[in-house]
């Protein structure tokens, strides 16, 4: 993805994660500033289904060629769902940060958690 | 509070290049440019140019140039002839390894080393004790070169095109002039290509790197250097090769010659006779997920190097293991921060140009 964007229908943790709420669901994965910092992503091994993410803690690694990476949560909550499709095609994350690069999807425990995270433009501005 | 790190001649030039700088061993240094997989790629198929200027230098000159050389190199610096470049490590008295080095025998006295930039200032220490009292001028030259490594199957005619004569061979060292500028061009390279090497004044390192790069060699950072020459199964230092260990367990007897009496030999003679308790050899995982350097081999050893190859696809490295497994074949596992993953010991090479 060759510019920055911060879309504004997310919200973002200051470790460089961004959620996308969906009732008591959301879409989990890392902002355009945390795959380009990162460099060319080539291998994510996705945490377990029904594994347990706890806000402000990591849950998985993204790996470049020359080191690895924790992804921390925004929010906490069970693993629901996560992208296979990263495991032949990891560059998605660096591509498609906010679309096919999604890592995983968690059923909420605490939906007012999202209350501590920030809109598009606070996190851009915290750049 | 750290120093601030050193810059080449070539920063501006990587700047204005797009590079990623990291901090190496004091120096500020492009990791990357385009990209790494992109970068090791061009290296392979046409040709790269990689900044190696925070490399250090050492030359050693006089009547008693060979004999000191003798004592601190492993190999036999009677086999150098002028013109030639020579491998070799340099070790301490238990025979562990200081360095790796590449010397340069550039006239019947005259010769110029050259030194990882993490151990330059330890290696020159260790050459100007041991000079002491003889017949020879040990000089510190890291000031006065910098050094560019252009590699690749099409390095060799790049860098020829703006040459006043041939090349030097392989292995093998001439003074000439590229793009005007006095330069020493070396037959070496650490990526498992064909290529050169060039020592020059901080002067002159511009007009070079312009000159190769308006030709094709497409800039090369720190990243690439490391995943070219991992799948070729080159050393470096720090990672496979490290004070606690000697030489015969890296698999580098082959550039020792005890008989010469080098600073260790007596050590290295011994370990070689009874055999290493462990070697380093290469490896690649056959199932998904990257080794790093540190990850313990399950039931002993480790990983010192590892990566993913871009040529190959897998993640590849190398790591010590216990002498009875360091066999071609041998299925082990790696505990790759709590997640144990499958490997095997493979040949070195990991990686083969194809020849078809």
């Amino acid at each position: 993805m060759a510019d920055a964007s911060y879309p504004t229908d997310l919200l973002y943790h200051p470790e460089h994660d961004w959620a996308r709420i969906d009732g008591d669901v959301a879409t989990l994965g890392i902002t355009w500033f945390a795959q380009d910092a990162l460099g060319e992503v080539v291998f994510f091994d996705p945490p377990a289904v029904g594994a347990t993410t706890t806000a402000g803690e990591s849950y998985a690694e993204v790996e470049s060629v020359k080191a690895v990476s924790d992804v921390i949560a925004p929010l906490s909550g069970e693993i629901v769902e996560v992208n296979a499709a990263l495991g032949d095609g990891p560059e998605a994350i660096n591509d498609d940060p906010y679309g096919g690069g999604w890592l995983v999807k968690v059923r909420l425990t605490d939906v007012s958690e999202t209350d501590a995270l920030l809109d598009a433009a606070t996190y851009e501005a915290s750049l | 509070m750290a120093a601030t790190p050193r810059r080449t001649p070539l920063f501006d030039r990587h700047v204005a290049a797009g590079a990623r700088l990291v901090d190496f061993a004091g120096w500020e240094m492009p990791v990357q440019y385009a990209g790494i997989r992109a970068e090791h790629a061009a290296v392979r198929e046409r040709a790269g140019i990689f900044d190696v200027s925070h490399m250090g230098e050492i030359e050693t000159s006089g009547p008693a140039a060979a004999a000191l050389l003798q004592e601190l190199l492993s190999n036999d610096v009677e086999q150098l002839a002028v013109g030639g470049a020579q491998y070799s490590v340099l070790c301490r008295e238990d025979g562990g390894v200081l360095d790796d080095l590449f010397t340069y025998r550039l006239a019947p006295e005259r010769y110029l080393t050259v030194t990882n930039a993490s151990n330059h200032a330890r290696d020159l220490a260790w050459f100007e004790r041991h000079a002491d009292g003889r017949d020879v001028l040990v000089e510190d030259k890291l000031e006065d070169f910098a050094m560019l490594a252009i590699q690749g199957p099409l390095a060799r005619e790049y860098v020829q095109a703006f040459s006043d004569a041939p090349l030097p061979e392989r292995f093998t060292v001439a003074t000439r002039e590229l793009a005007g500028h006095t330069a020493l061009v070396c037959g070496t390279g650490y990526t498992g290509e064909d290529g050169v090497e060039v020592l020059c004044s901080p002067e002159a390192a511009g007009a070079i790197w312009d000159e190769s790069v308006r030709r094709g060699a497409e800039p090369a950072g720190l990243g690439a250097r490391d995943t070219l020459r991992l799948e070729v199964c080159y050393h470096l230092y720090g990672n496979d090769l490290m004070e606690s260990r000697g030489p015969i367990e890296a698999g580098l007897g082959w550039c020792c010659k005890e008989d010469t009496g080098f600073i260790g030999a007596d050590a290295v003679r011994a370990v070689r006779a009874a055999g290493p308790a462990e070697r380093l050899v290469p490896f690649t995982l056959t199932g998904t997920g990257i080794a790093r350097q540190g990850n313990p081999v399950v039931g002993g050893g480790e990983v010192t190097s590892g990566t993913l190859s871009p040529s190959l696809g897998i993640g590849i490295g190398m790591a010590y293991l216990p002498a009875a497994r360091a066999q071609t074949g041998e299925a082990f596992e790696i505990d790759v921060r709590g997640r144990v993953r499958p490997a095997v010991v493979a040949d070195r090479p990991l990686y083969e140009r194809p020849t078809a």
